[in-house]
């Protein structure tokens, strides 16, 4: 039964920053050895030693991590399989990131709890401890599923569900035929079926970029600070980064283009995007520069937004919440520039109508590390549930949409060869069942009853 | 039928002095007086099967070709597999099943071949994993012939009674008792019955105590079964009207003819020719579909009287119209009954509406202005099993010796009961000779399927066959049935030396011509390469073998006669070849698919585990799998509420199951 080789992380990726990953199975050494640099090839190493090397994408030949690699022989290891064990100290995105590496190179994503089933199944761990064993494949499974479902309840699972549906009808487009070839239906055509096959791989194509979830794991979370030019964005961004990387000036429209920055709020991977201030405008440079920072906000997992309350509470600045709003972002509002404000009056009715404003002054270093706290608990809020499992469903979910794309495109394949309909929507069914590994729907089922709710059919 | 009175007719707890005592009993309007003979004792038999239907006519001729004394009851001796629906026999995935049966040594194949009266293949641009043959049959005569190879059949008694209570003695089948009080004994007990328990047909406002055709229902034995523990389910399907061919219009319809070369059913069948009989096509009209819309109310669906859950594949022409309310027209076949007879059944019109708007509503279709009807079309409600109540062998958990086959376990179609009833008739003899039941599973046919998907998923209305329900579909083709299971029939003994010696001499022609095809080389000369010119394929400037030029789409096979001297071949060793080698890569990974399937299957579940005690399951893996009882981790898998962690825990208990020994 057992002939694979499965990879997932083994401890929890907590505060240290030190994440192991676990290799196991009978080509643990060779995939390794696929992606990793040290003295020695993985395979000469001597067991139970540990050696220093990088993990180097054999896709892109970009270094990933330095790490440590634990090389261990069968039976002598926790799942007395072959085990491979890489320290590496780079967080979440490189865990993540290594993670991936190893499935793209022939390792399957670990099932909740699989190492200790294997290392049960393996005689590993006495009987027992096998009540303990089901307990935890059970347990980890419910709060695995539950955090799955909470992230599936966004637009990812909105438009998993619309590439399902797509896929679903276009099967039974296809089957309705096959199962009903005498019923009046416009019978489907192979380049039909190509023509819609391409659209969907397209789409599900964005959907393995745009993959949101566990994107606060992988790339850290996005944070765009916005505001209207000169409110003390670029000011912000310098602070928080400590550099000076954003010019600041005292003129309007310094900013003319989303600048980047990463940097570590407290242990959160945070990528900054300081952005041109938005404000009605006939400069064509700094239109465009406008438009991207909308852009930006769309994009972003949490936006700030500044304003001069010097200036007080602008129409402009009404505009452009109510524009994060219309985006359904999550927000923090700053009022910046208090050390300029004489009335503090002014700033109190503010904050009374805005009780979750935080008051700032960028020059003087208040209220910014009100913020950092406020960033933190909101990345630690939205993540309660991350530990190392929540981080294998991530790149489970994204892995099962890699395969999905793999049928497809053979499905696609298959059309232009001229094969017939029926490999087409054998392709089409497998690419549907890897999708319902993420939302844990049947295949068969659903195509059924797509086939029976669309057409009509009978004696 | 009185509750009283239907207690008192319960063959499982009567008494004796309940034998002596009259019944008055109210059926169907008459009084019948039900005197019961003291304990007379018709006869004694390995097997009875109750209905003699397509699923009772399989069962029976198995166990009693199989060496078992079978006696087999109807309700009716002439209406022996009847079709009281379509009359024909195949079609998709239907047309799978009839193989399979015949590759196992079934009858049904050899009968539709030998009473058909127009044949086609479906499907055939469509992929050979979804060919279907369809054959017209010939109603009255498949009948009459089936009839006669069951009075041939040795070791085989034919009865007309009805049955109206099952014997049984701590949880063992002991016999059955006859609606005159007669009893007869048996081990094994297979009840295909059909659409008749407490059956009643509608037609619009009126509700009679029926079965189809006119035949008599059987409102007793469902009662038997109530009080064995077996919950019942309440299906429904329908039929559409019957006319008389002189009163349409031919030259309105369009002609649907038979496929020129005829492919028999029946592996055994060799070589069919006949003059086929054309089936014929019109449509619904605006004014139909006005008449529906206007007599909804008269309806039973719409009114609420008919309770019965129907399948959604088979749904009335007002369902069609209300549910697809902007689709203009619907087609309608017309399809010939038989050759001595000018009924025509009207395939599209099925409904339950009353008589006066039925003879509108078919007088509204292009060609049926004057048309005669001589049935009406009805609906019709019965009583079934729950099928989940089953094991894979079809015995039923809890009570030895009990079987059923056919549409009583909650399926529909000719095929699937065929195809039920010989497997229940094969695993009564395996049970007779104790040996294990043959359980084929999902990737060895489409029998494999069904039951499984019976069994394992239970079913909220009636089950039809579909290829799309197959997941190894490319596999389970209709091509090669026979070497799918002909080896398994021979092992049963189902399998007649005749039919064995066949398969084995085509499995030995096709693996031959595979290896020539593989070593011969073709050289890459100008004659080669205007053949290639010629069939639209792309020159050579290396040699290349015959297996490798196969495989390009635009190449078939009969090409090759024009540079290659292979033996002559019969057809169907051509596709098989064909296949296996056009469709390679696709079979390959649907073999890794089966293999992986396979593990699983053969994780086998121990039928004493009280899922209760173990640990780590959820709570409704708990319950379903109690119910169930799944025999492995694969079907473990399938049942709705398991899910994959409950999986992995069955395996971590099997396995620590093992260690303790
Ligand atoms: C109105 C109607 C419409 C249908 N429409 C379709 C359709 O569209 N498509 C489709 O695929 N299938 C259809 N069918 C179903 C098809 O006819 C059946 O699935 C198939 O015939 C079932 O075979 P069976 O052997 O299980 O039972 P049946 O063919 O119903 O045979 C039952 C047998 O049991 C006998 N019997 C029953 N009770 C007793 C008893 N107590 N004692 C003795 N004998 C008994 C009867 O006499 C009969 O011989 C329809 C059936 C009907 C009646
Ligand atoms: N007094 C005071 N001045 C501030 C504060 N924060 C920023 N400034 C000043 O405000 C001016 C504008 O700052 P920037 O950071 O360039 O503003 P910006 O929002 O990036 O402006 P654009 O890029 O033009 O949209 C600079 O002169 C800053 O020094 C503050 O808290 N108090
Ligand atoms: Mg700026």
């Amino acid at each position: 039964m057992i002939n694979d080789t499965i990879a997932g992380v083994s401890t929890a990726v907590g505060n240290s920053g030190i994440s192991v990953i676990r290799l196991s199975g009978p080509d643990a050494f060779l995939i390794a050895d696929k992606i990793f640099k040290g003295k020695y090839s993985v395979s000469e190493q001597e067991s139970h030693t540990i050696q220093y090397g990088k993990i180097i994408s054999n896709e892109t030949n970009e270094v990933i991590d330095e790490v440590l690699l634990i090389k261990m022989e069968a039976p002598r290891t926790y799942t007395r399989e072959d085990v491979v064990e890489i320290s590496s100290h780079g967080g979440y995105t490189i865990a993540s990131s290594l993670l991936n590496l190893l499935y793209s190179n022939g390792a399957r994503p670990a099932e909740p709890g699989e190492f200790t089933k294997r290392a049960f199944l393996n005689g590993r761990i006495d009987l027992s401890q096998a009540e303990a064993v089901m307990d935890i494949i059970q347990a980890r499974t419910q709060r695995v599923s539950k955090v799955a479902v909470k992230q599936l309840e966004g637009s990812v699972s909105q438009k998993l569900n619309v590439i399902r549906e797509r896929i679903i009808t276009l099967l039974s487009d296809i089957e309705v035929n096959l199962d009903y070839p005498e019923y009046d239906a416009e019978e489907i055509t192979l380049a039909q079926a190509g023509k819609e096959t391409t659209s969907i791989i397209i789409e599900i194509d964005s959907l393995i970029k745009s993959f949101h979830y566990g994107k606060l794991l992988r790339e850290g979370m996005e944070i765009v600070i916005s505001g209207r030019p000169n409110v003390g964005k670029s000011s912000l961004m310098n602070r928080l980064t400590r550099k000076n990387r954003s010019i600041v000036t005292d003129i309007p429209g310094t900013t003319r283009d989303t600048v980047e920055e990463y940097v570590n709020i407290k242990g959160i991977p945070v990528k900054l995007v300081d952005t041109a201030g938005v404000r009605e405008t006939l400069d064509q440079v700094e239109q465009q520069g406008v438009e991207r920072t909308i852009k930006a906000i769309s994009d972003a997992d949490l936006v700030i937004l500044l304003i001069d309350i010097s200036q007080g509470f602008t129409a402009e600045d009404h505009d452009l919440l109510n524009k994060i709003l219309k985006e359904r972002k999550p927000y923090v509002l700053c009022f910046n520039k208090t050390d300029l404000v004489d009335d503090k009056q002014k700033i109190n009715d503010n904050i009374n109508l805005y009780p979750d404003a935080i008051p700032m002054s960028i020059s003087e270093d208040r209220g910014v590390d009100e913020l950092e706290e406020r960033i933190f608990g909101y990345a630690t809020e939205n993540s309660q549930d991350i530990d190392n499992q929540v981080l294998i469903t991530n790149a489970r979910h994204e892995g099962q949409l890699k395969k999905a794309k793999e049928h497809l495109e053979s499905a696609y394949r298959a059309s232009v060869s001229k094969m017939t309909l029926d490999m087409v929507a054998l392709d089409l069914k497998a690419a549907l069942e890897e999708l319902g590994k993420i939302t844990g729907d049947h295949a068969d089922q659903d195509v059924i009853n797509a086939i029976f709710s669309r057409f009509c059919l009978g004696k | 039928m009185t509750k009283e009175s239907a207690q008192n007719d319960r063959g499982t707890k009567r008494s004796a002095q309940n034998d002596k005592r009259a019944l008055r009993k109210e059926l169907n309007g008459y009084i019948i007086k039900v005197i019961y003979m003291k304990d007379f004792i018709g006869g004694e038999y390995d097997v009875i099967v109750v209905g003699a239907g397509h699923a009772g006519c399989e069962a029976a001729l198995a166990t009693a070709r199989l060496g078992f004394s079978t006696a087999i009851f109807t309700l009716n001796l002439d209406n022996i597999a009847n079709m009281p629906c379509n009359p024909n026999i195949g079609g998709t995935a239907k047309g799978q099943l009839v193989r399979e049966v015949d590759a196992l040594g079934g009858q049904m194949g050899i009968s539709a071949d030998a009473n058909f009266i127009q044949s086609k293949i479906l499907n055939r641009a469509k992929g050979p994993a979804v060919y279907s043959l369809r054959a017209q049959i010939d109603r009255r005569a498949y009948s009459d012939y089936m009839k006669y190879v069951l009075e041939a059949q040795e070791n085989l008694e034919i009865k007309q009674a009805e049955v109206t209570g099952i014997l049984c003695e701590n949880q063992k089948i002991k016999g059955i008792r006859i609606h005159t009080g007669t009893v007869f004994y048996c081990r094994i007990l297979i009840l295909t019955t059909g659409t008749y328990l407490n059956a009643n047909i509608i037609i619009g406002e009126s509700k009679i105590s029926s079965g189809p055709d006119g035949l008599l229902p059987a409102n007793r034995l469902s009662d038997s079964l109530e009080e064995l523990g077996i919950e019942l389910l309440r299906f429904k399907t329908g039929t559409p009207p019957r006319i008389n061919e002189r009163s349409i219009d031919y030259s309105k319809l369009i002609e649907q003819p038979g496929d020129e070369d005829i492919v028999p059913f029946s592996f055994m069948s060799g070589e069919l020719q006949i003059e086929q009989v054309p089936c014929y096509m019109t449509h619904t009209t605006a004014e139909t579909h006005r008449i529906i819309r206007e007599n909804l109310h008269r309806a039973p669906m719409y009114s609420g009287e008919i309770k019965g859950i129907g399948a959604r594949y088979c749904p009335s022409i007002e369902d069609k119209i209300v549910r697809f309310a902007d689709k203009e027209s619907h087609q309608v076949f017309v399809e010939p009954m038989g050759l001595g007879t000018k009924e025509v059944y009207l395939q599209g019109m099925s409904t339950s509406m009353p008589e006066d708007v039925q003879l509108k509503m078919v007088r509204s279709l292009p060609g049926l202005e004057k048309a005669q009807i001589m049935r009406p079309a009805y609906a019709i409600e019965y009583d079934c099993i729950n099928p989940a109540q089953l094991k894979l062998s079809l015995e039923i958990k809890g009570i030895e010796g009990l079987f059923f086959a056919g549409q009583i376990n909650g399926s529909s179609g000719y095929e699937e009961a065929a195809a039920q009833g010989l497997m229940a008739g094969i695993n009564a003899a395996m049970k007779l000779q104790n040996r294990e039941p043959l359980v084929l599973d999902r990737s060895q046919a489409y029998i494999g399927v069904l039951i499984d998907d019976l069994v394992t998923k239970g079913t909220n209305e009636p089950y039809r066959m579909m290829t799309s329900r197959a997941e190894y579909r490319l596999y389970l083709r209709q091509d090669n049935a026979d070497l799918r299971l002909t080896t398994i029939g021979h092992e049963i003994g189902l399998v007649t030396p005749e039919r064995y010696n066949r398969f084995l001499e085509k499995r030995r022609l096709i693996q031959g011509e595979i290896r020539r095809l593989q070593n011969t080389i073709l050289p890459a000369n100008d004659r080669i390469n205007d053949f290639l010119e010629r069939h639209g394929s792309t020159k050579i400037v290396t040699g290349i073998k015959l297996y490798d030029l196969l495989k390009r789409p635009e190449m078939e096979y009969p090409y090759l006669k024009e540079i290659d001297q292979g033996a002559e071949l019969p057809k169907e060793v051509i596709e098989q070849v064909s296949v296996s080698i056009k469709y390679e890569g696709y079979l390959k990974r649907q073999m890794n698919q089966i293999e992986q399937f396979k593990r699983m299957e053969e994780r086998r579940l121990p039928e004493e585990i009280d899922y209760e005690k173990i640990h780590g399951l959820s709570l409704e893996a708990r319950q379903k799998l109690n119910a169930i009882k799944p025999v492995s981790l694969g079907q473990a898998s399938r049942i709705s509420g398991v899910s994959p962690a409950d999986v992995a825990v069955l395996l971590v208990y099997l396995e620590s199951r093992k260690r303790k020994g």
